[in-house]
């Protein structure tokens, strides 16, 4: 059989979403972006709400998420996102509205949104990107940074006694009474893309089903910030983030009425 | 309804009524004195079971500035309301509502500062509404009322200009025409806009990517080349706005002697100052800029050449006086006077001032 042969329709087994354009994505190899913003593609195709969907990017190296996935799109300023998302779906209800944030925007300069957007209980979706660090500015602590991490800003090790401790934010998010669904997850291995697929589609779907606010945290790779090759970053997120952030879903009100 | 529906009401009020009845689609407000009546009529009047026009209490400045910029990028009729500290606040969020080039109405009810300052009627925040604010070249349009009705009446036109040149507008009154009640003849009810309408005058909106290209609202251009046009963009836009939209009242201007420049409850005061002085049989006219910026300079050149002298009249240390020293012909005497820190200033104050500062 020629390669020809092959390239048929009827043998197809995948294809890149329609979503996802063909522009270079200017994230470094290794990082977990790429393979999220493919899950958001992927997602709001199968839901068939490509022409209803309205993203909120942050500020952080998701800022160009808007120049990947072919859907309309708002670039908030640092941390606000959730606030612009408020306003979008309260104005909209039948649409479908998420934000997209890293650990910098969500978890520190946005702490306030984030908790007042999930305790409204907005109809929207949050994907939380947790890296552990400041990608786009070029490695600097976060409000995620794990004890004893080296970053451009803590070069000996994040200490409490100076840094402070890392936040927990999905923990925080499944205290307030506005949140239906809460899960961390990560996507460095086909059975956890599979399982993060069906976190974040669910996100969306409680956010149309009108449920309240739903919180998507993604465990993450920067490589680049981390100083690891791709490989060596997944066992280091393996040994390092894991334990500290345990992956699983930390609150799941779905089926509730 | 009677044809005409006169009401007893708080300039503060009757933002909010006029909000609603113009089509207004959402609010994003925080409570902050002496503006707070803005959110709790809104509240009380509950327009999202009449209209749907959406009123949400944020959980500060920041995030209601920046649900704001949410809703205005949806081709929404969107406002938020505050008093200057919380303005202060919002001045990121505005420069990014003037960079994307979205509609959208601020209102800020003035109060003094600097600093947390006082919950008295001021006009100090003139320089951060009419020179920018926050960061970048961008101007907002700023209309300045300066009684009830015009705090109704600047609502539907100050959305008319923000989305007839796709730019913010500021109404920016102080703590006196919030505060104070007066009659008012609220505005015919107009419906909200469809969403056929807002695809059709709206196309830049993101409201999803239906029958068309996807839409995106952003403000970041890395290359500079690019920064550079959309700045060149935004300046010919604010030439074209001070071209055409310039607003103002002349007042007893026609055989004036001296002019008084002021804008606000300031200009009422300057009213009844014309009125005492005329009674020493001296000439006073005002000069009331409606338009902040775009700032009536062609007027106030033109009169400047035929009068002895003009005092700027403001509750602040001396703002708008620049602008009119800019304006005046060479050569024109042009003086401040102004009370701080919440205090208003009585008419004979300012007589006082004009002959102790410019008749001598």
């Amino acid at each position: 059989m020629t390669k020809e042969e092959i390239i048929q329709p009827e043998n197809l087994v995948y294809k890149k979403p329609e979503m996802l354009n063909d522009t270079p994505m200017h994230y470094c190899p290794g990082c977990s972006h790429g393979m999220v913003h493919k899950l958001v593609a992927e997602i709001i195709e199968e839901m068939g709400m490509t022409e209803k969907t309205i993203g909120v990017c942050p500020v952080g190296c998701s800022v160009f998420a808007y120049k990947y996935v072919d859907v309309d799109w708002q670039e908030a300023a640092h941390g606000r996102a959730p606030a612009v998302a408020t306003a979008i779906k309260r104005l909209m209800p039948d649409k479908l509205v998420f934000t997209y944030q890293g650990d910098g925007d969500l978890a520190c300069i946005g702490t306030g949104e984030t908790i007042h957007a999930l305790n409204r209980g907005e109809n929207i979706a949050i994907i939380f990107i947790n890296n552990a660090i400041y990608g786009m500015t070029g490695g600097q602590m976060a409000p995620t940074t794990l004890i004893g991490q080296k970053t451009a800003t803590c070069p000996y090790g994040r200490d409490p006694e100076i840094h402070g401790y890392p936040l927990k934010m999905t923990e925080l998010a499944a205290q307030l009474r506005g949140t239906c669904y809460v899960t961390r997850q990560t996507v460095y291995s086909v059975g956890a893309i599979n399982k993060a697929k069906k976190a974040i589609k669910k996100a969306f779907q409680l956010s149309m089903e009108g449920k309240g606010s739903s919180l998507v945290e993604i465990v993450s790779t920067c490589n680049s910030g981390w100083k690891l090759s791709p490989e060596k970053a997944n066992k280091w997120m393996e040994e390092n983030m894991f334990p500290f952030y345990p992956l699983g879903d930390l609150k799941d009100e779905s089926t509730k009425e | 309804m009677a044809e005409k529906e006169i009401t007893l009401m708080k300039g503060n009020e009757a933002i909010a009524h006029a909000a609603i009845r113009c089509g207004c689609d959402g609010f994003f407000g925080y409570p902050i004195t002496p503006q707070s009546e803005i959110l709790e009529t809104l509240a009380e009047l509950k327009p999202w079971e009449t209209t749907g026009m959406v009123v949400v209490q944020a959980e500060s400045e920041l995030a209601s500035i920046n649900m704001v910029y949410g809703g205005a990028a949806c081709g929404k009729r969107v406002f938020t309301s505050s008093s200057s500290p919380g303005i202060s606040l919002m001045q990121e969020g505005i420069s990014y509502i003037a960079a994307g080039e979205l509609p959208a109405l601020i209102v800020n009810v003035m109060r003094g500062g600097p600093g947390l300052g006082t919950i008295q009627p001021s006009q100090s925040d003139y320089f951060q509404a009419c020179k920018g604010g926050g960061h970048g070249d961008y101007h907002l349009i700023v209309l300045a009322p300066d009684s009830v009705q015009e705090m109704a009446d600047f609502v539907d036109l100050g959305f008319e200009l923000a989305f007839k040149h796709l730019n913010p507008c500021m109404i920016l009154a102080d703590g006196v025409i919030g505060q104070m009640m007066e009659k008012v003849v609220l505005p015919p009810f107009k419906p909200r806009k469809t969403d056929e309408q807002v695809a059709a005058e709206c196309p830049w909106a993101t409201t999803g990517r239906k029958g068309r290209k996807h839409n995106i609202i952003s403000t970041l251009m890395l290359k500079s080349e690019e920064m550079e046009q959309v700045n060149l963009r935004l300046q010919a836009k604010y030439k074209r706005i001070e071209e055409t939209e310039v607003r103002y009242e002349a007042y007893h201007c026609e055989d004036a002697d001296y002019l008084i420049c002021a804008f606000g409850s300031a200009a009422r005061i300057a009213k009844k100052v014309i009125e005492a002085a005329a009674q020493e049989g001296i000439k006073v006219g005002l000069l009331r800029p409606i338009t902040l910026w775009p700032f009536p300079s062609q007027i106030i050149n033109e009169l400047s050449k035929k009068v002895k002298g003009i005092l700027t009249v403001e509750f602040n240390a001396g703002q708008m006086v620049e602008d009119v020293r800019m304006a005046a012909a060479p050569g024109t005497p042009v003086e401040h006077f102004g009370r701080l820190g919440g205090i208003i200033p009585t008419p004979d104050e300012v007589v006082n001032a004009l002959k102790t500062k410019l008749i001598k």
